[in-house]
């Protein structure tokens, strides 16, 4: 085993490069804490599953990451810089609940609205951002769709248009909050296998309150219940999980792939 | 109706009804997809603030409702982008102080205030050829602020969070929305009246919205449908001598009404989706 890893050549993979890093970040809404004290640091490579329960602060992070969410204390670096000038690197796909599935927009349109930082205001989108559009819908499987309205998509399908919509400015950084929320489990699988293929090319952060699907496939695991637990691998204490969802961890560890819970 | 064109009062009443289709149509599509009726409202209400202070001051009533509906758009924009005070509040209160000061204005003139009613309720019928060109102003100054921003304005109406991600000014965008509605509502005060106002705001889109799922042919719709409410509304007002700006709202909220029965069968009549 150890040979296959030593005989990867050094590449810029092997020298993983810090994209965001969070130290000691607070987060207060009307002075109530929705982040403790967060310490957190994302690579290049990363693919980080965040679990944590309903409430407990994932949405915040993520936007506080994207500089919608404003610190009350502690540091936020996004590309070596802060976040609003960061996360121009950053693509964001938002919690599904949070769209108007009526709205009069097609799918096309969607996507090309991710391209409205390099189009510049005033102007038409050029030949250019169509191109990273098409290629953008390409890699998702959703070009054949480009001019359906989005609401008439299933919820999986919409979820690749969204990831389309942030690939076009071909982001450092992927932030997924709660994706598998309105995808149906047989869709599931292969949402999973855009994300591996994903991977390969920018760190993912994907949020979810649901331990057990997400912790198959993604590398590293974090808990979060406005305290971060994290150890940078895949490995979950049973007293940080008990610690995020305040509760014994035989409730939680219920249905969940026991390789990643540490002997206990 | 054809005999009645010989008169100019007729064809500039059809021209005003045609540039009012033109801005309720484009705008109307915003309010309807961005649920802005009730700001919409607000704004033609207070403008009744500014028609006060134009018979006060001795000016052209709708440059002082011009001033209110500008002011009053900004306003709303700026407490709810601003403070913690939510929107339907700050609209709540504006409404009923724009209207609130109107009275006063209005009271505080000496002599009798005319054209008064034409102010509240529209009278297509009497609008002045000055009043034509500044509608026909107002118009071009909507199609091209639309046209310049019309990709902005999409994506602040469907994910204004995503907007402010890939780096375009959303609050700024807003309140350039919030003010197009103004000069939409002070086109359309002529034609309908400050109170009949939402309206021709929200029917003709929300109509066109039924036939369309693309933001672009709905404006064109509904700007289709303003017109034959328009022209449609003066010639029964004509005919049946009745008040111009409520025929005009009653013909569309009818036709409004069918339409919807319609869509509803026509829905009824596809398959079934799910079992």
């Amino acid at each position: 085993m150890w040979v296959a890893v030593d005989l990867l050549p050094i590449t810029e993979k092997n020298m993983s490069k810090e994209i965001v890093k969070l130290e000691d970040v607070w987060v207060h809404y009307d002075g109530v804490p929705a982040l403790e004290g967060v310490n957190l640091s994302i690579n290049q490579d990363d693919f980080l599953g965040i679990i944590g329960p309903n409430g407990g602060g994932k949405t915040t992070l993520l936007k506080t990451i994207l500089g919608l969410a404003k610190p009350s204390r502690g540091k936020i670096r996004v590309m070596g810089s802060t976040p609003e000038r960061g996360r121009k690197f950053v693509g964001y796909v938002p919690q599904y609940s949070l769209f108007d599935r009526d709205f009069p927009i097609s799918v096309w349109d969607v996507v090309l609205m991710g391209r409205l930082g390099q189009a510049g205001l005033l102007k038409r989108y050029s030949n250019e951002d169509r191109r990273a559009a098409i290629q953008s819908l390409q890699r998702v499987e959703m070009l054949y769709f480009k001019d359906r309205q989005i609401g008439k998509l299933s919820g999986g399908e919409q979820q690749r248009v969204f990831i389309a919509r942030t690939l076009v400015t071909e982001p450092k950084l992927l932030l997924l909050d709660e994706p598998m929320a309105s995808i149906d489990m047989p869709m599931q699988m292969g949402f999973y296998e855009l994300l591996g293929e994903l991977k390969q090319e920018m760190a993912i952060v994907l949020v979810s309150h649901d331990i057990s699907a997400v912790s198959i496939h993604v590398d590293k695991i974090a808990c979060l219940n406005r305290r971060l637990f994290y150890h940078d691998s895949k490995e979950i204490a049973a007293e940080d999980l008990e610690a995020t969802y305040q509760c014994p961890v035989e409730m939680i560890a219920h249905g969940v792939p026991h390789r990643i819970l540490r002997e206990h | 109706m054809i005999d009645a064109l010989q008169y100019e009062f007729i064809r500039n009443a059809l021209f005003a009804g045609l540039l009012a289709a033109i801005a309720c149509g484009i705008i109307g599509a915003y309010v309807i997809v961005n649920r802005m009726v009730f700001i919409s409202g607000g704004i033609s209400h207070a403008s009744f603030g500014g028609i006060g202070l134009g018979y006060f001051l001795g000016i052209n009533p709708i440059l002082g409702a011009l001033f209110f509906t500008i002011a009053s758009a900004l306003g709303i924009g700026l407490v709810t982008k601003k403070t913690k005070l939510s929107e339907d509040t700050a609209v709540g209160i504006l409404w009923a102080v724009g209207m609130a000061l109107g009275i006063i204005f209005i009271g505080l003139t000496p002599g009798y205030a005319p054209d008064l009613f034409s102010y509240l309720f529209g009278n297509i019928l009497t609008v002045p050829p000055s009043d034509l060109i500044m509608m026909l102003v107002l118009d071009i100054v909507i199609i091209s602020v639309v046209f310049l921003l019309y990709k902005e304005f999409l994506t602040i109406s469907f994910d204004e969070e995503f907007g402010t991600v890939v780096g375009i000014p959303t609050d700024g965008l807003y309140l350039i929305l919030l003010c197009l509605i103004a000069l939409t509502v002070i086109v359309l005060i002529r034609v309908v009246g400050i109170i009949l106002v939402i309206a021709l705001l929200t029917i003709p889109a929300a109509m066109a919205r039924q036939f369309t799922h693309s933001l672009k042919k709905m404006m064109l719709l509904s700007i289709l449908f303003g017109a034959v409410f328009a022209i449609a509304g003066l010639w029964l007002s004509y005919e049946l001598d009745l008040a111009s700006g409520a025929t005009i709202i009653l013909v569309s909220g009818t036709i409004f009404i069918v339409s919807l029965g319609f869509s509803k069968l026509r829905r009824k009549k596809l398959p079934p989706q799910k079992i």
